[in-house]
């Protein structure tokens, strides 16, 4: 799918709390073994950390980078499954923080880890269609896996946000996006629950897997690209493994994914995971590069995109603090004080 | 009925994570391909080998319900349950019913649909096959028990955990040329050794894999299966029999009394003794019954029942060859199923396979940490 009026990224931010948690630690404390962890770490928002203030963290960056003010941008959408409030929304904290109201779309998007992405295609079809000048789209999370759960070595916090803006004044111009979207129950959560449950191994072949697979190609096939037209490709990274052996399948050397790739640092950051591991690549990207990116959302769906590098970001990338930086301010953290911060203690 | 009873169709549908596919649609699936393999168009009853329709898919009456949609008609169709051991217990059920002459065709369809619940939920409906409320309500799950099992076998012939841990290696060495199989690779005996430890001393790889599946075989008396072909597999003798349920209230628990029984029963009905068999289908779910069936059949003394293996002896070319098709680590375990896949499997090595060039063959399904045992000798009709 292309918008009408051509547009791109004009802005882009990033934001990774600063404290991590090894595996080997989490292992320890359940008795697994330390030799079979997914990732090496993962990120854990401190006590004062939420949603709210990740993402306003991310639409600050993403400012500095747009060189814009606040005040023309037509949304702030927060795609998130780690709301604070059950009921209230989160957008409206951001845009008010960031001085975006009230003059202002706001609202929080839902669908899982690819929430984010899916308020980027939004913010797409909104500046594509002339409804707006700018339009901000963030995806954000502060997972949580049940204590002992597979799932507990890899959720994590942080995400990245976009204003899309005119072609003109890209940093790189969205060549298209499509989603692909079917009804499949692999990860959820219910009302009243406080963590998520999933399908196991189900969550595997015939959920990441199928939906990652076919949104890339069918994107790819619409746009009459392929693999090796691409010089980076990024995909939805739950874990290390299923990002590389879905870049295998679709033909996507390593090369060429392991710089999006940084689920083994900081762990799953669900609705931020594609997004971040975009920033990534944008922090590194040069002139006429073209990325690839896809997302996965449990229940599930994936939105790819086309994008191509323009002349100005190397100039604007360099007003935001990179996601590498990100990755390197870190603080190791025990058990102990993970189960504090992520109030895992209830008395 | 004075004439043999002979296997005349084998249906085997492909194993594994199978999320696409219902119970339904496993079992019409197999049944389909045993009817196109036998030549007859109609059978006369179904049994059908199942464990746990029920709290797998929430579906029981499923004897009506595949006979229903695979387009029985109206013929009698019931479910036979024996845990794991239900497929083979179906099976029998079905050579009883041609012997007895009451039915001509009669059709037996193994099915299992696992990978609709989540693994906690598994690992509690597995329990099931065991005492539920001396050994599972306490907390010790199928796969503990196993490794109880293993632990004292062991202890009291000093055999090592590497010694029991060939036996996946030998199944997955017959597992590239099974078409149907869920894992189509060998394996080392470091893979076996190095993977994670379910229950010590069971390793993942020394179990086998939960999974969906379904296979049929037709059977009907061996002069009308002598209208479809020149080579009937004969069923030559059958036997079933049952121990205490609970691990604890056996007298020796690393004897499988069950399948020295019926063994025993099978051996004299077929009139041979261990020593006629050439191949067989042991019921390999956890490494340690692989040794256990060995002995307790009668192919090696009571503590020896790797010395076989560790000789080379279970391989294609070996004095018996065991698992051709994978057995339940390669091929895969879906419970209910997994004794009629043995069969079909056995039928298809006398058939000839290219490999293989056997007279007889005997198939072990164990239901259970080994409560119901049966086993089945076949025989090439030619």
């Amino acid at each position: 799918m292309k918008p009408s009026k051509s547009v791109g990224i004009v802005g882009y931010g990033a934001y990774i709390p600063k404290y991590r948690i090894q595996s080997t630690e989490i292992a320890r404390v359940w008795g697994n073994d330390p030799n079979l962890v997914p990732i090496r770490e993962k990120s854990v928002p401190g006590a004062d950390e939420d949603s709210v203030t990740i993402a306003i963290e991310i639409a600050r960056n993403a400012l500095m980078r747009a060189g814009i003010n606040p005040k023309e941008l037509s949304s702030v959408w927060v795609g998130t499954e780690s709301k604070p409030y059950a009921v209230k929304p989160t957008s409206t904290i951001v845009a008010e923080a960031i001085a975006a109201t009230p003059f202002v779309s706001a609202a929080d998007w839902e669908f899982a880890c690819k929430a984010g992405s899916e308020t980027v295609q939004a913010c797409i079809a909104y500046v594509g269609s002339g409804m707006a000048k700018y339009a901000l789209g963030i995806g954000v999370d502060t997972a949580q896996g049940a204590p002992s759960d597979a799932l507990e070595y890899t959720a994590a916090a942080g995400g990245a946000g976009y204003i899309i803006g005119s072609a003109k004044e890209s940093l790189a111009v969205v060549e298209g996006s499509l989603s692909y979207v079917t009804d499949t129950p692999d990860f959820w959560r219910r009302q009243y629950e406080h963590y998520p449950k999933h399908g196991n191994r189900f969550t595997g072949e015939p959920s990441y897997f199928r939906h990652v697979i076919s949104c890339s190609k069918a994107l790819m096939e619409e746009l009459g690209t392929k693999p090796d037209d691409y010089n980076y490709a990024v995909f939805h990274q739950p874990n290390r493994k299923f990002p590389l052996e879905v870049a295998k399948i679709l033909g996507f050397s390593k090369e060429k994914v392991i710089d999006g790739l940084i689920s083994p640092y900081i762990g799953n950051t669900y609705a931020g995971s594609a997004l971040l591991g975009l920033a990534a690549v944008l922090d590194k990207a040069k002139e006429g590069d073209r990325i690839f990116c896809t997302s996965y959302g449990s229940g599930a769906g994936s939105d790819s995109f086309s994008l191509k590098v323009t002349d100005k970001l190397a100039d604007r990338k360099v007003e935001a603090p990179s996601v590498k930086s990100y990755i390197e301010r870190r603080e190791e953290i025990d058990y102990a004080r993970y189960a504090r911060y992520r109030k895992k203690i209830r008395m | 009925m004075d004439d043999n009873v002979a296997v005349i169709g084998v249906g085997l549908g492909k194993v594994g994570e199978l999320w696409e596919k219902s119970l339904r649609d496993l079992a019409t699936e197999s049944i389909w391909m045993a009817f196109e393999d036998s030549g007859v168009d109609k059978v006369d009853a179904l049994y059908v080998g199942n464990m746990s329709s029920g709290p797998f898919v929430e579906q029981e009456h499923i004897g009506a319900m595949i006979a229903d949609f695979a387009g029985l008609g109206s013929i009698p169709a019931v479910k036979v349950e024996a845990a794991c051991g239900s497929g083979g217990a179906a099976f029998i059920e079905g050579y009883m019913a041609v012997k007895s002459g009451l039915y001509d065709y009669v059709l037996v369809t193994g099915v299992e649909k696992m990978t609709d619940v989540l693994p906690s939920r598994t690992t509690s409906i597995l329990a099931n096959a065991s005492d539920r409320d001396y050994e599972a309500f306490h907390g010790v799950s199928f796969v503990a028990l196993n490794a109880l099992v293993m632990k004292r076998y062991m202890y009291e012939f000093n055999v090592k955990r590497e010694e029991l841990s060939i036996f996946p290696v030998i199944s997955h060495k017959n597992a590239p040329f099974s078409k149907h199989a869920m894992y189509r690779k060998e394996i080392t005996l470091e893979t076996v050794m190095n993977s994670p430890i379910i229950s010590d001393p069971l390793s993942l790889m020394d179990c086998a894999p939960i999974c969906d599946g379904s296979a049929s075989v037709i059977l009907c008396a061996e002069k009308k299966a002598r209208e479809f072909t020149d080579t009937p597999i004969i069923v030559s003798g059958v036997g079933i029999a049952t121990d205490t349920l609970g691990v604890h209230d056996r007298k020796h628990i690393t004897t499988l009394s069950a399948a020295v029984e019926a063994s025993k029963k099978a051996y004299k009905m077929a009139g041979v003794t261990p020593k006629d068999i050439d191949i067989a289908e042991i019921h390999d779910a956890f490494s340690i019954m692989s040794a256990l069936s060995i002995e307790d059949m009668g192919f090696a003394k009571k503590g020896e029942g790797t010395k076989m293996a560790l000789e080379g002896q279970h391989y294609i070319g070996g004095d018996l060859p065991i698992n051709l098709y994978g057995g339940l680590k390669a091929r895969g375990h879906p419970v209910g199923a997994t004794g009629v896949y043995q069969i079909g499997e056995l039928v298809c090595s006398l058939r000839g396979d290219g490999r293989v060039d056997a007279e007889r063959g005997l198939a072990e399904n164990i239901g259970g940490s080994g409560a119901t045992i049966s086993v089945s000798v076949l025989e090439r009709g030619d």
